[in-house]
């Protein structure tokens, strides 16, 4: 069993405390590898063209924040404490944005409100490209997130308060505030530090809709594939590092406190119709609906129009990658490749990860060490881990160099950029698990592996269901840390997006990014066909 | 209860987590075939001498031999020993005749035998329909069966219960003592079972251990726990009990109030020196109605409170400098005597019950 531990953990020190260091070291170093100390800081806080980017990527995701949050919550509440309608369609279409890469609600974007728009007249005259298209790409991109930790804070509402509070006469606005927002509170507050992280570390929207607008992550981007400005990079990097450091920081705190609510014993709350206030919160989620809809409908009527605007008859020419730049088919492919081979090798190593730290005994310090290890990799932006890769893995001399640029490299990047989260999922599950199983078995003296096998991993089977879609669907969309790492013949689906539309290919790329949610969207109906089946088979135990 | 070597000694077994000592040099024995109770209030470190025996955590000092094997420093899997825990932990996802055979499929035995071990056990804990469920679908006291047939499957030597009834509702529980005592009689197993319920250890155990903060107070028989408690701690912990500031006068005379008693010398009152203050101690259903005794007293009926089969009196006497007295009459005796709030009435305490314990 510590053999297992001492693998993970081995691979957790290569794949991110070894890179992270070299990033760091990077940054105090010049081009010939010489020790410069804060020689690169210098420079780069006394350019103000750089330095500018820090107060756009604050202002960009503290606005963010504001709008999806409050769009996160309002919907949320009615989808919880309303009797609308079409709940479980709302709730569908809410969750689409994260089975597409966040490159795609530009493009939208570039469609509805560019130059020649179909709806410019709608912004009355200013321009989607900069703030504006960035913080609607964003909204878009971070709702579901932000969505589903309120929907989380909300279910776990306690029905006694609420009879209370009716019982003293408080009406609906009153117990509003004294009971749903303070109970709603650590959601809240934990969603808005998500919505910030994710923001101020997404690349993929100022990238396509910023224009002129630069931020840190594009900085990042544009010093190292543009410039070859390798130590630029890396202090760009350990700056934008620090804000996504701190919200997560903020975060693991409030969640913990969320935990705390929830493990009082609470009774359900049942919503009452009330004609008013469902047709207030149905009219509410439609709209949100159709924004999702416009976005992700704009895309497809992009991807199948023969030559925006100019002949608007369909066609499939859009789709054919090999003509254009971009890695062709080639590319959709490779992404599936490494969807398949994240989620497989990543279920595995962080569930077996979890089983270790959770059921492990003694050896404290090296288990504190290894969830610190665990925890870091949600802190750490893509780009950023993407550059320490560089750096680590494309050092001459180290011995691990080959892996540069091949699918192996992908998916190592890919499942340590998502661990944090499978990691969570996993130690959910297993703490919910009777802690005296494993006593019971070795008094029965079953080997430890034989208990693991027939019955944590049965027991678990959901969570790890549910990991396994969640690395499916992050390794096709993701883009940020791959995009530095992918070689000529490891191209990605999401990355050609990127390039396609750099190159001006826009409606290539709309097509490519639809092909990314195709495949999201039939894996995810997939993997809920097949749950409910695996489900009914391996756990009719939890029916009465 | 046999003369011969113990089958599981305990020798100054300490535990500590961190700073904090669970358990400080407990010693003990137990012999083949016995029921033993750990039994104390929550927290004194019950469960934790329950794991140092079953080896799920490794005491930080002292020694554990099971039948003549020191097994000290051994993990569970090589102990002999069945468990069960308060929350049953039986195996969600498999049948009640999988739970039961997990154990037994190590053991590389054929399948048609380990069909009827199962099947055998089933009907011991009086469940011979009931294989083919999952553990869910039963209630709390079919799965504590359950549970006690997985730990017995292999045929241990030693069965550790922790807390098997505290998750039940009071007639079940009832019902399942008796069921766990005839169990354990027919098979002849080696019991230890965790309890704070002292109605439980009383009317299961052949021995009580009486643990508190991390300490044994007392080890003895039902009878002796609860006659002659050794400590002030096994005496208040066990049933109830009026404590009398007194003064110990000589080997067995103590002082109330006013009056001189005689006591017993028992419980270790033989090392409290004369004139030292100390606490009296009877228990209310020693109370006695009338002078049977030298020891008597005359008081005064404060008020009554009727509790079914018998009654307590709250009594007070000037002749104990105004001490309450806790006394319990049976139901007949307070209508033979009219007894009523604002009686006097002599009653006595008679030496035998009367035990003191230093302060
Ligand atoms: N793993 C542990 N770490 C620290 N303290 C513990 C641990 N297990 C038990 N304790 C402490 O040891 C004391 C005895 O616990 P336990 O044996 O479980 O009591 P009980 O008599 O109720 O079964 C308690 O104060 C408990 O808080
Ligand atoms: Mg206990």
């Amino acid at each position: 069993m510590l053999v297992f531990m001492g693998v993970i953990a081995c691979y957790l020190v290569v794949a991110l405390a070894l890179p992270l260091y070299a990033i760091l070291s990077k940054s105090f170093k010049n081009n010939d590898g010489e020790f410069v100390g804060l020689a690169n800081y210098l420079e780069y806080f006394n350019t103000p063209s750089l330095t500018y980017s820090i107060q756009n990527s604050l202002t960009i995701s503290i606005i963010t924040t504001l709008i999806s949050v409050t769009i996160a919550f309002t919907l949320a509440y009615g989808l919880s404490r309303s009797c609308m309608r079409l709940k479980g369609l709302f709730k569908i279409i809410a969750l689409v944005p994260i089975l597409v890469p966040s490159l795609l609600p530009g493009i939208a974007l570039v469609y509805l409100f560019g130059r020649q728009g179909l709806i410019k007249e709608l912004l009355f005259g200013h321009d989607i490209y900069g703030p504006i298209g960035i913080v609607i790409s964003e909204v878009f991109f971070t709702l579901p997130h932000a969505l589903i930790i309120i929907m989380t804070a909300l279910s776990i509402a306690d029905a006694r308060l609420y009879e209370a509070a009716q019982s003293l006469n408080a009406g609906k606005v009153k117990t509003f505030f004294t009971v749903t927002l303070p109970g709603a509170r650590y959601g809240l507050i934990s969603a808005g530090f998500v919505v910030f992280t994710l923001t101020i570390t997404d690349f993929g929207a100022p990238k396509v809709i910023g224009g002129d607008f630069n931020v840190l992550a594009t900085d990042i981007y544009k010093q190292v594939i543009g410039q070859q400005n390798f130590e630029m990079g890396a202090v760009v990097s350990l700056i934008l590092l620090l804000p996504a450091g701190v919200a997560f920081t903020v975060d693991r705190i409030m969640q913990r406190k969320q935990v705390a609510l929830l493990s009082a014993r609470a009774v359900a709350y049942e919503p009452k119709p009330s004609t008013s206030f469902d047709w207030i919160m149905f009219s509410w989620a439609t709209i949100v609906s159709i924004f999702i809809l416009t976005i992700l409908g704009t895309c497809q009527y992009a991807a199948l129009i023969k030559f925006y605007p100019y002949d608007l008859t369909l066609s499939l020419k859009n789709y054919q990658f090999d003509l254009m730049d971009g890695g062709g088919w080639e590319s959709f492919y490779n992404s599936l490749e490494l969807a398949c081979w994240t989620a497989v090798i990543g279920t595995v190593l962080v569930f077996l990860g979890a089983y270790m730290v959770e059921k492990g005994k003694g050896f404290h310090l090296g288990r504190s060490l290894f969830q610190f290890l665990a925890m870091l990799p949600m802190a750490v932006p893509g780009l950023v881990l993407g550059l320490a890769y560089i750096f680590f893995f494309n050092s001459p001399n180290n011995p691990l160099n080959f892996l540069y640029h091949t699918m192996a490299i992908l998916v190592i990047s890919t499942v340590t950029h998502f661990y944090t989260v499978a990691h969570l999922t996993a130690v959910t599950a297993l703490k919910q698990m009777d802690p005296e199983f494993e006593s019971v078995a070795s008094s029965l003296k079953t080997p430890f592996y034989r208990t693991f096998t027939r019955i944590t991993v049965p027991v678990c089977l959901p969570a790890i269901l549910d990991i396994s879609i969640y690395l499916f669907v992050n390794a096709m969309t993701t883009v940020s840390a791959v995009v530095f790492l992918y070689g000529p013949h490891t191209s990605l689906a999401s990355v050609a997006v990127l390039n396609m539309d750099d190159a001006g290919d826009i409606a290539p790329a709309a097509a490519m990014g639809m092909m990314i949610f195709y495949t999201n969207a039939s894996v995810r109906i997939l993997h809920g066909l097949l749950s409910r089946g695996v489900l009914r088979k391996t756990q009719s135990w939890r029916s009465r | 209860m046999s003369q011969s070597e113990p089958y599981l000694k305990i020798g100054n077994l300490t535990k500590r987590f961190g700073d904090f000592t669970a358990l400080s040099d407990v010693t003990l024995a137990v012999f083949e075939g016995e029921f033993v109770c750990f039994l104390g209030p929550s927290g004194c470190g019950k469960t934790t001498l329950l794991r140092a025996i079953a080896g799920l955590d490794i005491q930080t000092y002292g020694t554990v031999d099971q039948a003549g094997r020191d097994v000290s420093s051994l993990p569970p899997a090589e102990r002999d020993f069945g468990i069960v825990f308060q929350s049953y932990a039986l195996f969600p996802n498999l049948t009640i005749e999988k739970n039961i055979a997990y154990g037994l499929e190590n053991l590389k035995q054929p399948a048609s035998k380990i069909r009827d071990r199962v099947a055998e056990l089933l009907q011991l804990v009086g469940m011979p329909e009931q294989g083919k469920k999952y553990p869910a679908q039963l209630s709390g006291g079919q799965q504590q069966r359950v549970a006690l047939a997985r730990a017995i499957a292999i045929s241990p030597g030693l069965l550790l219960l922790d807390e098997p009834l505290s998750a039940l509702d009071a007639k079940v529980r009832v019902k399942l003592r008796h069921e766990i005592k005839e169990l354990q009689r027919k098979l002849g197993i080696t019991t230890i079972m965790v309890t704070h319920d002292q109605e439980e250890a009383l009317t299961m155990a052949d021995r009580i251990v009486v643990i508190n903060n991390g300490l044994i107070e007392q080890v003895g028989t039902p009878e002796q726990i609860y006659r002659e408690p050794a400590t002030r701690f096994v005496a208040d912990f066990i049933g109830s009990m009026n404590f009398l500031p007194a003064t110990k006068v000589s080997k067995n005379k103590v002082r109330i109030g006013q009056l001189e008693f005689s006591c017993s010398d028992a419980a270790g009152s033989a090392e409290i020196t004369p004139d030292q203050p100390v606490h009296a101690a009877i228990r209310p259903e020693d109370i006695l109605v009338g002078d049977a005794s030298s020891n008597y007293i005359d008081a005064t009926v404060d008020s009554i409170e009727f509790l079914g089969s018998f009654v307590r009196a709250d009594l007070s006497s000037p002749q104990l400098d105004g001490l309450i007295l806790l006394a319990d009459f049976s139901a007949n005796r307070v209508r033979s005597e009219n007894l009523s709030a604002g009686s006097h009435i002599r009653i006595s305490l008679p030496a035998e019950s009367l035990l003191i314990y230093a302060e």
